[in-house]
């Protein structure tokens, strides 16, 4: 009966969207699951350093013969204890036709959100600048910050994308 | 017709058809000879002009594209049929029009209206072309009818007339045309004559039964394999052919306006000589001739009869209206060969499609060869089956991948087919006379590169016609021959590709090269040699046109010329001598996609140096290195001081060996500057497939792109010519 409902709900609620959940430094961050191509451990012999870009660009690595640049977003956002153990995972993201790799502390969940648990986004300093996150979602006690993963990729701090950087 | 039929899933390969054609009927157009025009080519070229109408006339939605095609094709009709003298402005006016029509199919395709203005003027220019010709025809039909026994215009008729005769008496019978009953009747009033050769009785009842609904049917005749219908109808005869498709082939059909034979039976006890000229010969034989004929036949056999040597003065018009589609001899074979030739013999095939085969076969090379370095380990004698399986492998999977690079390799005849048009046209601007010559159209090259050579390639043209070749005045004064020769020749040299372009013009002027480079600040004296002066040429902003033409002579061209070639890997070289000509020679890659490289080892790291510029390598020894500051070194090789370059200096490598006599010092070369690199170790030499880093991450200064090495890691490609540019920065501070 209880699954019933909870599908008629889903069904109703058409505004529902799932999030990947990631963590950076014990907080929760959420994003658009259906910009996740694939999740990956981490394993730095397989990443080839390239020389004179910032530091958070690990480098680029060979993804089933696609070059992937590597990023992490630890060292971006000047997070301490940036290290990598058996937890650290690469998220696999498929942007506007770009393929980017994400090095995040761990991914622990991928949850559906209804447009009520979706606050406005806080004003705040989070690790990312807010014009990035798309908002607040709450789950019970938690709290994981939306992020609009593709704006930021793209953006021009990252230095991904050629024409961002002039 | 096409009720409940979406057409418009046709249309891309209706648009990619028809440029193909338009690109076939260029080329011809430029090889015919005006004189003396080849027979099958102006067939060809009307070919290509009427499939194009038909494809715009099924789908009914490309208006302006069938009418120009129509237009056109009539003229080529009259062309080849002799009955139109070919003339040069002809030629020009059918180029012009081709180029409208590309314009048009490329409007259409990305599903706009094409401009009407251009329409509106080249159809113009058609139909006043059709009228001359419709002028000439009929002062010509009016000397064959008053011909008599020994019209001059009648004899070469007849004579084409003949080859069809000797069929006697079966002939007379087909032979209507010969017999047009009523004389008087105005050819805008003759009824439609359709004739469907091999055909089927059950097909021809089905035709018979189309055509009741299209008209009048006014009279018929089957025999075993064909048909013949006399109708009256307000259809197009290239509505009644569209018809008949359905059922048989179109060059099977023959429609003609043509006089209901009520008395052809009787005919043929008549005259048993005279000649069936259309009823055989192309389906728009020229009722003129066929009169013409019948007169000096009658004349011959002695019995004048009068209503047959009198033709009718309006069945010009009708016989020109007739529908060539080509019914028997001639028409059919030439239209299977031109078919079968280009479609049954090749697949459309998207570059994406191409390009994914290409990278998994990339992959699969990638692969053996981590299976061969995994396997290099194990004992030859206990895995003595898997060895040779993997040797095997290897082996397969290299054929595997050349067979596939050669899927994306084009002729160069590609690039070379559209310059007799570029010369031409420019040649005539400039009053030059020229000709010329392309050998190794069948070069083969990458096709990403084939496209990006175009430019760089029309512009060296361009600069041979306007500064290389002379006025044909000028040639005749130096003792040359007026016509100037121009040479495009591309041949595989290595593994790369040579092409070269090359005039017998006045050559680069030394002189004014000089005062030019010495106003513009630039470091020549006297004695520097020919070929640093003609480096020159490719500096930005360097041109010794006097004046600046249509053509060539803003001074932006060689160096960008010189950029394009090096953004494809390659380089060129520029050769001159003075009142001999000039020789441009481009030497590049033969694809992108695969690379020879040599790796190497800085520290950790690997990188792949790029095989094509790397001239000798070695270790240097103390008396070599030179220091010239408190950070540059300098190598001397027999003679020469090369600078060197650290490679974990560019790269900032840590762990690198900074010994400089402990290190590899590779010699590179890029144009014509050689510099040293340094590196730790030579790992090898081997192919590398070539991966975009762009394509998910943006330009790496120093770096050109990547490729996975055997055990699945990136190695960078190292840019040649960036380092070179650090080596010239350092130089020059």
């Amino acid at each position: 009966m209880l699954n019933k409902s909870a599908s008629h709900a889903e069904q109703a609620d058409t505004t529902g969207q799932e999030f990947l959940v990631f963590t950076l430094a014990a907080q929760e961050y959420g994003i658009d699951i259906l910009k996740v191509q694939e999740i990956r451990g981490y394993d730095s012999q397989s990443v080839t350093r390239i020389a004179n870009v910032p530091p958070f660009v690990k480098g680029v690595t060979n993804l089933r013969g696609i070059i992937v640049p590597i990023v992490d977003m630890r060292i971006k956002f000047n997070l301490e204890n940036v290290e990598y153990n058996h937890q650290t995972v690469v998220v696999i993201l498929n942007l506007q036709s770009r393929v980017v790799g994400v090095v995040v502390d761990g991914v622990s969940d991928v949850l559906m959100l209804q447009q009520s648990q979706i606050s406005a986004a806080p004003q705040f300093g989070t690790a990312f600048s807010t014009e990035y996150l798309t908002g607040i979602g709450t789950l019970g006690e938690r709290m994981l910050i939306l992020v609009d993963i593709e704006k930021l990729m793209t953006s021009e701090e990252m230095a991904l994308v050629e024409n961002a950087v002039a | 017709m096409s009720a409940g039929v979406d057409l418009s899933q046709f249309f891309e390969t209706f648009f990619d058809e028809a440029d193909e054609l338009l690109a076939d009927m260029e080329q011809l157009l430029l090889v015919l000879d005006i004189d003396n025009p080849d027979i099958d080519q102006l067939n060809a070229i009307f070919r290509a002009a009427h499939s194009i109408k038909g494809g715009a006339g099924t789908f009914g939605c490309f208006g302006h594209l069938a009418e120009t095609t129509h237009l056109l094709e009539n003229l080529l009709d009259f062309i080849r049929k002799g009955e139109m003298p070919l003339r040069k402005d002809m030629i020009d006016l059918f180029l012009e029009t081709k180029d409208v029509l590309t314009e048009q199919v490329a409007a259409y395709r990305n599903s706009e209206e094409p401009d009407v203005a251009a329409y509106e003027r080249i159809c113009a220019q058609l139909r006043e072309l059709a009228l001359e010709q419709a002028g000439g025809a009929q002062a010509a039909a009016r000397p064959a009818q008053q011909a008599g026994p020994a019209a001059p215009q009648a004899e070469p008729a007849a004579q084409r007339a003949q080859p069809s005769s000797p069929q006697g008496e079966d002939a007379v019978r087909q032979a209507e045309p010969a017999v047009p009953q009523d004389v008087q009747a105005p050819g805008g009033e003759l009824p439609l004559r359709l004739r469907v050769t091999s055909v089927s009785a059950k097909d021809a009842d089905a035709l018979a039964a189309e055509m009741a609904l299209l008209g009048d049917i006014l009279h018929q005749e089957k025999t075993a394999d064909s048909l013949a219908v006399w109708m009256r109808t307000t259809a197009s005869s290239d509505d009644l052919v569209a018809v008949c498709c359905f059922i048989v082939d179109a060059g099977q059909v023959d429609i003609a306006h043509e006089a209901v034979p009520q008395q052809a039976r009787h005919a043929s006890t008549a005259v048993a000589a005279a000649p069936a000229p259309s009823g055989q010969a192309t389906g728009s034989a020229s009722a003129a001739a066929a009169s013409a004929a019948a007169a000096s036949a009658a004349a011959a056999s002695g019995s004048p009869s009068q209503p047959r040597a009198e033709p009718s003065p309006s069945q010009p018009a009708g016989g020109r209206n007739a529908v060539s589609n080509s019914a028997n001899e001639k028409g059919k074979p030439a239209a299977t060969g031109a078919g079968s030739g280009s479609s049954s013999s090749t697949i459309r095939v998207g570059v994406e499609k191409v390009d994914q085969i290409i990278n998994l076969v990339g992959e699969l090379v990638i692969t053996q060869a981590m299976l061969v370095q995994t396997a290099s380990t194990l004992d030859p004698v206990l895995h003595d089956r898997l060895l040779n399986g993997i040797e095997q492998l290897d082996r397969n999977a290299r054929d595997l991948q050349e067979a596939v690079m050669s899927i994306r390799m084009m002729p160069m005849d590609y690039v070379f087919s559209r310059f007799p048009r570029v010369v031409r046209e420019s040649a005539a601007k400039m009053g030059k006379q020229i000709k010329l010559t392309t050998y190794g159209q069948a070069t083969e090259l990458d096709k990403s590169l084939i496209e990006r050579i175009i430019d760089p390639l029309t512009h060296l043209v361009r600069n041979s016609i306007d500064h290389g070749i002379e006025t044909p005045e000028a040639r005749r004064a130096a003792g040359k021959s007026p016509e100037g020769n121009l040479v495009l020749s591309a041949q595989h040299h290595g593994g790369q590709i040579v092409i070269e372009v090359s005039d017998d013009g006045a050559g680069l002027n030394r002189e004014r090269i000089y005062r030019k480079a010495l106003s513009q600040g630039m470091a020549v004296t006297e004695n520097t040699p020919d070929e640093e002066l003609w480096q020159l040429i490719f500096a930005p902003g360097f041109s010794t046109a006097e004046k600046v033409t249509d053509i060539s002579g803003r001074g932006v061209g060689m160096d960008v010329v010189r950029r394009n070639i090096q953004g494809m890997g390659g380089h060129i070289q520029l050769s001159s001598r003075a009142g001999q000509g000039t020789t441009t020679r481009i030497v590049l890659p033969l694809t992108l996609a695969i690379l020879d490289g040599m790796s190497v080892r800085v520290g950790e790291e690997t990188f792949i140096l790029p095989l094509s510029h790397v001239t000798e390598s070695m270790q240097p020894s103390a008396d070599q290195v030179r220091r010239i500051s408190e950070t540059e070194y300098v190598l001397h090789v027999r003679g020469e001081y090369l600078p060197i370059v650290a490679l974990h200096n560019i790269f900032a490598v840590e762990g690198a060996v900074t010994d400089i006599t402990r290190a590899i010092a590779v010699v590179l070369q890029a144009e014509d500057v050689r510099f040293a690199l340094l590196v730790d170790h030579l790992i090898g030499q081997h192919q590398v497939v070539v991966k975009n880093l762009e394509s998910n991450y943006r330009k790496i200064p120093g770096v050109s792109a990547a490729t996975i090495l055997g055990d699945g890691s990136v190695a960078l490609i190292v840019d040649v010519f960036a380092l070179m540019r650090v080596t010239r920065d350092k130089a020059m501070i």
